[in-house]
Order: structure tokens, then C-alpha cells, then sequence
């Protein structure tokens, strides 16, 4: 046999780790909360705001005090300058939050700036972007959509899929839809819409105990707001790709907790009542963990790759999966196993919990 | 053994579609003698990745519909004087309502059947006033609303077409989007701002006589004789800028760019460029006589309600043909040309988004993510081959067999590649081997048990394959979702992604259980397996 990252017999007490493990995942979704608090909420990028962004490259390292500087004459509404990417790209991105003028005349005022103040720096401007306020407010809505959509889909996936209870996914396919649609007529926006497309789900599949979906949707919820979290504790924005990457984080996490509770109850009916509940989910993270450790490490590799190697426009795209992949790891292992344990009832095995 | 030789076969078909679809797509060869013996093109590219310009502009409909109804007005006041009815100049007061009023209050009835004749008016109100006037509120069906809109679009799209192929961009793409809008993506392009001058102009021309005899102080204070306008004649300076100044024009055009049958750049006799326009048959013959009745008079030339030029009409022109002289540069006659040549848009329209992206960036971004593809890739097929042995060779193997079928898949479908798409192949190097991972790993367990390789890989396999499905769902749901509500780059992520699983579902469990079979039959029972 190859080599072990895992051995074995390896036995750790992950269900006895859950309260540290509860605390950090609190401590870093508060900071991240606290971070949307005092920042008024997600930053946009213009994808969402609406504005402009113009990308420029230098042809020598210039420090962006330097760049900015030298755009200090130039009258844009908000106009701000900063680094794209790694630093020796020398890409910058210069923001203006307006949208009324024309792209002609934002070309023109860089050029100008850049050519007069910048001591014969070369550059050159690779790409601009416009979005207008209508398309925006557009493309919000999709992209709340989308992730709406998802939760909702996944949910009632889930719930029919772990416990082979389609009635029960059903139930919770009619009572989230019902309950978004009477929402939705009093005209609510769409991100107040998936904050209780949620905790509708989640309240769900409590009351239906529907465990499993539970503890998947839980880890999935956690999943996002870590790196929601996190992303707007960096000061990063949100465009599309981001919610292109969260999107793909909510598959990739439940991929991960799929496997470990597909483990679990196979155990359970293996065990046929002989192990503690605590007992068979311990060992199936166990069995488990080989795999999802082998699968989040070439994961984890290969968008490292693209995160160092992908060049400035998808830098922030991969930051995003490199956080989503690591704690959607982290969850399915610390979070959606605990919670299926915490809520474990509608199993035929009497559990004691111990931890 | 029967089953297997029809797995290899049907593997063998399918690397052989695969290997077919993608060749293209590698560098050279689309070209090439080979190129012409394979099925399908290359990969398309995203505009990211190509470079070049992608609009989406909103048609402004509330002033079609103004035109419209103001058009439809004239012709309704037209069809009243023929059958010896006299109303006053309609008024377009809403996008859907127009006033109009009847002078004489006993020529109702008849009036309304005018309506209904020429017009496709609905009477709304009518109401009697001072002087046996009567005010009619006329309104227009909602269906026939919904035709003009639709009309509007199609005009619209087709002039815009019209002038990208009069421009000669290669390979434009034109679509109407919903909310009366126009995605136009324009590959390639190097001045982006003078594509968007071309494409974004109404381009309405106009022939209006100027009424010199009209007071322009009182005319700036609002104070104007019915049927007059005031507008701007742009006078263009040495440096090219434009300064304004104001100009009373007589409301009603005398001629419209609708008769325009060509237009071309020629120089002056001091070489300087004007466009030179040809009226066909009816224009000329209008313009012939609108000139014979107007000599010594001004006609303003008005291009979407500026006038470039007022010239004083010496005698009067036949031979259908105008110049527009306002002392342009080249390149701006000749994109004038162009749009005039084109047809005027029916409405303006107004760009709501746009993204430009330049050639040298798309070409570093495919570099890059060719880069990050290929380094990322190098690292899991040894990380692999390290950690599960031969194991590791053949999910390594399969793996490329995977990369090849998204590639052939994407040139296959027509699918397009955008630089997240890229980085959705990426991230499915990193999420294939998962498949193998789970099979490997219960292959392990299996082994640790006792059971003999050939037992185990059985095993490991069968118990495998429905986790794999089941873990795969939830991936493919999301990517699906992201494909319905993503727009451009973002589509093209979930494309990948979609295909990637797919595939790697394919290879993964199939594709590889291939190769451990003929490994285990090549060798005896109690052999060991390097996992």
C-alpha cells in the first residue's frame, strides 16, 4: 500500500473537540458580522454599485501613492485607485462610482493624468468596465436569485436524498415555497428573502427532522458566511464571480458533508444498535477522513495555482474558493456531524451524548 | 470476458470523439492539412479572453412610442384635411394618449370615422369646449403598443447590424435581451470608444428651414411663434471642439435621412473631408423642389437634433443629392457615412453596461490560466502518483482523458470559453480525482479487511460509485443554477464545471475500473495491488 496521510486505526475524538470548534467557527462568523456591520453591509463592486473601473498596466513597479497622486487632479465622483492582484503585476484598478459619463472621457482624463504626472511610465489600459445602475440593481437580483435558488433546490434535495423521506422533501418543498412566495408579496427585498429562505429551511428540517439536511444545510450556511466574512474583513469586493465561487462553495461543501454522513449511515445500519450514536459518527469521520483530506489537499492545490498563477482578474474569484474549500472542509468534519449528533432523534439507535 | 471488451470499445470511441473535437483547439492545428480532417472548430473564445468590447444598450421605447404617435398624429391630421375636417396640430401626451381637437363641434361623428380609418386610435374621451371646439383624448391599444415596441427592436437590431458589418468587425454577436435591450459583443476591436460612437448614434437627419426673421432673445426667453423651434447650430473650431449657438428652426422636417439611398466621404477643393449624400428617386424629387421653392433661404442640415450646418440655398438642386459640410476629420466623415448609410436607429439608445477588454490582457489571461492549469495539474498528477502508486497512475491517466473530453465537449457543443471557465477546468483537476480518491481509499479498506485486490477493487467500486453520484448531485445543482441566472463569464464557469463532473463521473469510475481490471487479470489472484 502507498502512502498514509491517515492511518488506519486512526480514532480522534472529533465529536469531543465540538465545543472548541463551535467557538472558533463563532468567533470568526461574529468578526466577520461586526466586519458587515461597520462597513454598512457587503462591498460592491461595480458589477452590483454600478460604475466604472478602468484597469491599467505599468510597465515599471510604482508605488500606488505614486498612482494616486497622480490621479489626485483628475474629478471623478468616488474615485478610487488600487492594486490588482499580486504585487509585481503593476496592475491597478482605478474605480469612479459614477456611470453618466461617458467611457470616452474617463479613458481620456487617465490617459492624460498618467502621461503628464507618471515621469514617462508607460502604461496601458487593458480593460474598462461599465455597469449602469439599472443593469446592476439587475444583476443583484440575479445573483440573489441564484443563491436563493440553490438553498432552496439543495435543501429539498437533501432532505429527500439523506433520510429517503421524499414526502418529507416535499413537505419542505411546498411549506419554503409557500412561505417565500407569501413573503415575497410584501415586496421585501431579495437578500431579506434568503436570510429567511434559511432559517425557513433550517426550522424545517427541525420540526420534519429531517437531521441529516439539517446538519448539511447548517454547514452550508456556516460555509458562506465564513467567507463572506472573510472576504469583507480583507476589504474585498462582491461581483459576480464571487457569487459564481459561493455558489460553487455550497456545492463542494455538501459534496464533503454528502460523503462523511453517507458513512455515517452506513454505520448505523451496520452497528444495528450496538454503538453509541457520538460512537458511529466518530468512526465514520474517521474512515472518512483520509479521502476528504486527500480531496481538499489536490483541490486545495490546484486553485493555490490559480490563486498565485491566474493573473489579477481571477485573483479575487480564487481567494474566494481557497477560503470556501478550506472551511467547507472544516465544516463538514466540525459542524454538520456535531449538529447531526446535537439533533440526532429521528435515528433508531438510542444516543447518549457524552461529549 | 464479454462486458470488458465492450468497455474498452465504447471507451475507445469516446477518447477517439474526444481526441477528434479537441485537436482543433490546440494551437496549429485548426489550420493545419490535420485540420481539415477533423470534426468541428476550435474552442470559442470569451470576449475576456479575446479582447474586444461587449455592450448591452437599452432602447430608450418611451421615445419611440413619442415618435410613433406624434408620426401617426401627423398622418391622422393629413387624412382629416382630405376629407374636409379641420383640427388642430395633435399634442403627444403620454406614451400612449394623444390630444387632439376638432374645431367644428358638428363634425364629430365624421371625425371619428376619420379616426378609425386612418389610424389605429381608440377614442377615450371627447370633450366638449369653448367655441364648439371638441377635445379628443385618443389612445392606442395595448396590443398595438406591444407590435410597435417589438418593430422598434427589430429596426433597431437591424441597423445596428447594419452598421457593425458597414464598420467590418468579424464575427459580431447581436441579441435582444429582455427590458428592450441589445447585447452587442464585438470581438477584437481596437478603438473601442469609435465603435461605440457608431453604434450608439440615433443618426437622425433632418432637413428644417431656418426662420431668420425670428426674434432670438425672445426666442431664448421661451417665447416662440407656433411651429418654430429653437435649436442649436454646433460651429465647429480650429481645435475641433464645438461651440453652440442658437438658431430658430420651422418645426416640421422638409426632408428625412429615410430618403437617403447613399453616402460617401470626398474631399473639398481645400482637401478637407464632407460627407456627400444621394437621395433616391422620391428624396430627390422633394429636395429638387423643396430647393426650387426656398432659394435664398436657409436650410438647416440636423443631425439628432443639432445643426451642423445652415447653408443659404442658392438655386435650386436636382440630381438628389446634399452635402453635409461640418468641417470634420476623416475618420469622423467617414464614420458619419457609415451611420447615414446604415439608417437612422428608430429611437436612441443608451449604453447601460459595458465591458471592454483588451487584446494583450486576454491574451495574459489565457497564458496565465494555461499556466496555473498546467503547474496545478503537474502537482496533483504527482501528488497522486506518489501517494496511491499504480493507483495513482491510472487515476493520473484518466484525469488527462478527462481534461481532453471538457476540452473536445466545449468545441463539441459550441460552448464558450471565458477566463472563469478556465478557472472551472482548474478547480476540476483539483475536484476529478475526488472520484478516484473515494474508490482508492474504500479499495484500501476493503484490502485492510482482508478481501484479495481483485475482490477488493470490486468491492470499492460498487460501494463507491452511488457516494460519488450522490456527492456529485449537489455540485452539478449549483452549477446549474449559476448557469441560469449567470450571465457571460460566469455561464462559462458553470459550463465547465457541469462538463468537468460529468466527464470526470465518466473516467472516474469507468474509464479507471478499465485499466484495474486487464492490471488484476494480468497477474494472479493473490497479487498484490499498489494502492
Amino acid at each position: 500500500m502507498g502512502l498514509q496521510l491517515i492511518k488506519p486505526n486512526t480514532n480522534i475524538d472529533f465529536i469531543g473537540l465540538k465545543k472548541i470548534a463551535f467557538i472558533i467557527s463563532a468567533v470568526i462568523i461574529l468578526a466577520g458580522l461586526a466586519s458587515l456591520a461597520i462597513q454598512g453591509g457587503p462591498k460592491y463592486g461595480i458589477d452590483f454599485a454600478g460604475g466604472m473601473i478602468v484597469q491599467v498596466k505599468l510597465d515599471k513597479t510604482t508605488e500606488i501613492s505614486d498612482l494616486k497622486s497622480a490621479m489626485s487632479e483628475v474629478e471623478l465622483p468616488g474615485l478610487v485607485v488600487q492594486t490588482l492582484g499580486l504585487e509585481d503585476d503593476n496592475e491597478y484598478l482605478i474605480r469612479t462610482s459614477s456611470s453618466d459619463i461617458t467611457s470616452k472621457i474617463v479613458r481620456e482624463q487617465v490617459t492624460e493624468a498618467l502621461t503628464t504626472n507618471l515621469n514617462g511610465t508607460g502604461f496601458e489600459i487593458q480593460r474598462l468596465e461599465m455597469v449602469g445602475p439599472k443593469v446592476g440593481a439587475d444583476l443583484r437580483t440575479k445573483a440573489l436569485e441564484a443563491l436563493f435558488y440553490a438553498v432552496l433546490i439543495i435543501a429539498v434535495y437533501i432532505s429527500g436524498r439523506f433520510e429517503q423521506r421524499w414526502t418529507a422533501a416535499a413537505v419542505m418543498a411546498a411549506a419554503l415555497g409557500g412561505s417565500i412566495y407569501a413573503i415575497g408579496l410584501t415586496g421585501l427585498d431579495m437578500g431579506f428573502l434568503i436570510v429567511a429562505a434559511m432559517a425557513i429551511t433550517v426550522g424545517l428540517c427541525w420540526y420534519l427532522k429531517l437531521n441529516y439536511a439539517l446538519g448539511a444545510v447548517a454547514a452550508l450556511i456556516h460555509d458562506v458566511m465564513i467567507t463572506v466574512g472573510i472576504f469583507s474583513i480583507l476589504g474585498k469586493e462582491f461581483d459576480l464571480t464571487i457569487i459564481a465561487a459561493l455558489l460553487t462553495i455550497i456545492g463542494y461543501s455538501l459534496n464533503d458533508t454528502i460523503i462523511v454522513f453517507d458513512r455515517i449511515r452506513e454505520n448505523t445500519f451496520a452497528s444495528k444498535g450496538n454503538d453509541t450514536f457520538a460512537g458511529i459518527i466518530n468512526r465514520s469521520i474517521n474512515q472518512t477522513l483520509s479521502r476528504t483530506i486527500m480531496t481538499s489537499l489536490t483541490t486545495l492545490l490546484v486553485v493555490a495555482c490559480l490563486f498565485v498563477l491566474g493573473g489579477s482578474v481571477i485573483h479575487d474569484f480564487a481567494l474566494a474558493l481557497l477560503i470556501g474549500v478550506a472551511v467547507g472542509t472544516y465544516s463538514s468534519i466540525f459542524v454538520a456531524s456535531p449538529i447531526l449528533l446535537g439533533f440526532g432523534v429521528s435515528e433508531p439507535v438510542e444516543q447518549e451524548v457524552e461529549a | 470476458m464479454q462486458s470488458m471488451r465492450w468497455r474498452i470499445i465504447a471507451t475507445l470511441i469516446v477518447l477517439g470523439l474526444g481526441l477528434a473535437y479537441m485537436m482543433p483547439s490546440i494551437p496549429g492545428v485548426s489550420g493545419s492539412p490535420l485540420g481539415k480532417f477533423l470534426p468541428g472548430d476550435p474552442v470559442n473564445l470569451g470576449l475576456d479572453l479575446k479582447g474586444g468590447i461587449h455592450l448591452t444598450l437599452g432602447v430608450d421605447m418611451d421615445t419611440a412610442m413619442h415618435n410613433n404617435l406624434a408620426r401617426i398624429g401627423d398622418d391622422l391630421k393629413t387624412g382629416a384635411r382630405d376629407d374636409e375636417i379641420f383640427v388642430l396640430r395633435p399634442k403627444v401626451i403620454s406614451d400612449s394618449r394623444l390630444e387632439i381637437i376638432l374645431l367644428k363641434g358638428d363634425q364629430q361623428t365624421k371625425f371619428e370615422e376619420t379616426v378609425a380609418k386612418y389610424s389605429p386610435f381608440d377614442v377615450e374621451s371627447m370633450e366638449p369646449m369653448d367655441g364648439g371646439k371638441v377635445k379628443f383624448i385618443l389612445s392606442v391599444p395595448p396590443q398595438y403598443r406591444d407590435d410597435i415596441e417589438k418593430l422598434t427592436m427589430d429596426q433597431a437590431i437591424k441597423t445596428i447590424r447594419n452598421r457593425i458589418d458597414q464598420f467590418g468587425v468579424a464575427e459580431p454577436d447581436i441579441r435582444k435581451q429582455q427590458g428592450n435591450r441589445i447585447q452587442v459583443q464585438l470581438p477584437g476591436l481596437q478603438d473601442p470608444e469609435r465603435a461605440i460612437r457608431i453604434i450608439g448614434q440615433t443618426a437622425h437627419l433632418e432637413f428644417k428651414m431656418v426662420d431668420d426673421t425670428a426674434d432670438i432673445e425672445k426666442a431664448l426667453k421661451g417665447i416662440l411663434a407656433p411651429g418654430r423651434e429653437l435649436s442649436v447650430l454646433m460651429n465647429k473650431q480650429g481645435d475641433g471642439s464645438y461651440t453652440e449657438s442658437p438658431i430658430v428652426l420651422k418645426k416640421d422636417s422638409v426632408l428625412t435621412g429615410e430618403y437617403i439611398s447613399d453616402a460617401k466621404v470626398l474631399l473639398d477643393n481645400w482637401n478637407q473631408p464632407y460627407v456627400s449624400i444621394s437621395f433616391n428617386a422620391r428624396g430627390g424629387a422633394i429636395f429638387a423642389n423643396l430647393t426650387g421653392e426656398n432659394v435664398n433661404k436657409r436650410m438647416a442640415i440636423v443631425l439628432d437634433g443639432k445643426v451642423y450646418s445652415a447653408p443659404v440655398i442658392q438655386e435650386k438642386i436636382g440630381g438628389g443629392r446634399a452635402s453635409i459640410t461640418g468641417t470634420y476629420t476623416k475618420e469622423e466623415a467617414r464614420d458619419l457615412a457609415v451611420v447615414l448609410r446604415a439608417g437612422s436607429l428608430p429611437a436612441p439608445v443608451v449604453i447601460l453596461e459595458q465591458r471592454t477588454v483588451g487584446p494583450s490582457l486576454g491574451q495574459d489571461s489565457i497564458d496565465k490560466g494555461i499556466m496555473s492549469a498546467v503547474i496545478g495539474m503537474a502537482l496533483v498528477l504527482l501528488f497522486m502518483v506518489i501517494y496511491y502508486g499504480f493507483a495513482g497512475l491510472v487515476a493520473d491517466i484518466v484525469l488527462c482523458l478527462n481534461i481532453m473530453m471538457i476540452l473536445a465537449g466545449l468545441a463539441a457543443f459550441g460552448a464558450t470559453l471565458t477566463l472563469p471557465g478556465i478557472a472551472g477546468i482548474i478547480l476540476t483537476i483539483g475536484m476529478a480525482v475526488d472520484a478516484n480518491v473515494i474508490i482508492f481509499e474504500r479499495i484500501r479498506e476493503e484490502l485492510r479487511r482482508g478481501l484479495s485486490a481483485r475482490a477488493a477493487i470490486a468491492e470499492g467500486y460498487s460501494r463507491a460509485t452511488l457516494t460519488i453520484l450522490d456527492a456529485n448531485v449537489t455540485t452539478i445543482i449549483a452549477a446549474v443554477i449559476l448557469y441560469q441566472f449567470g450571465t457571460g463569464p460566469v455561464r462559462g464557469f458553470a459550463v465547465t464545471l457541469i462538463l468537468g463532473i460529468l466527464t470526470s463521473m465518466f473516467t472516474a469510475i469507468f474509464a479507471s475500473r478499465i485499466l484495474f481490471d486487464l492490471y488484476t487479470k494480468s497477474r494472479s489472484e493473490s497479487a498484490k495491488l499498489s494502492i
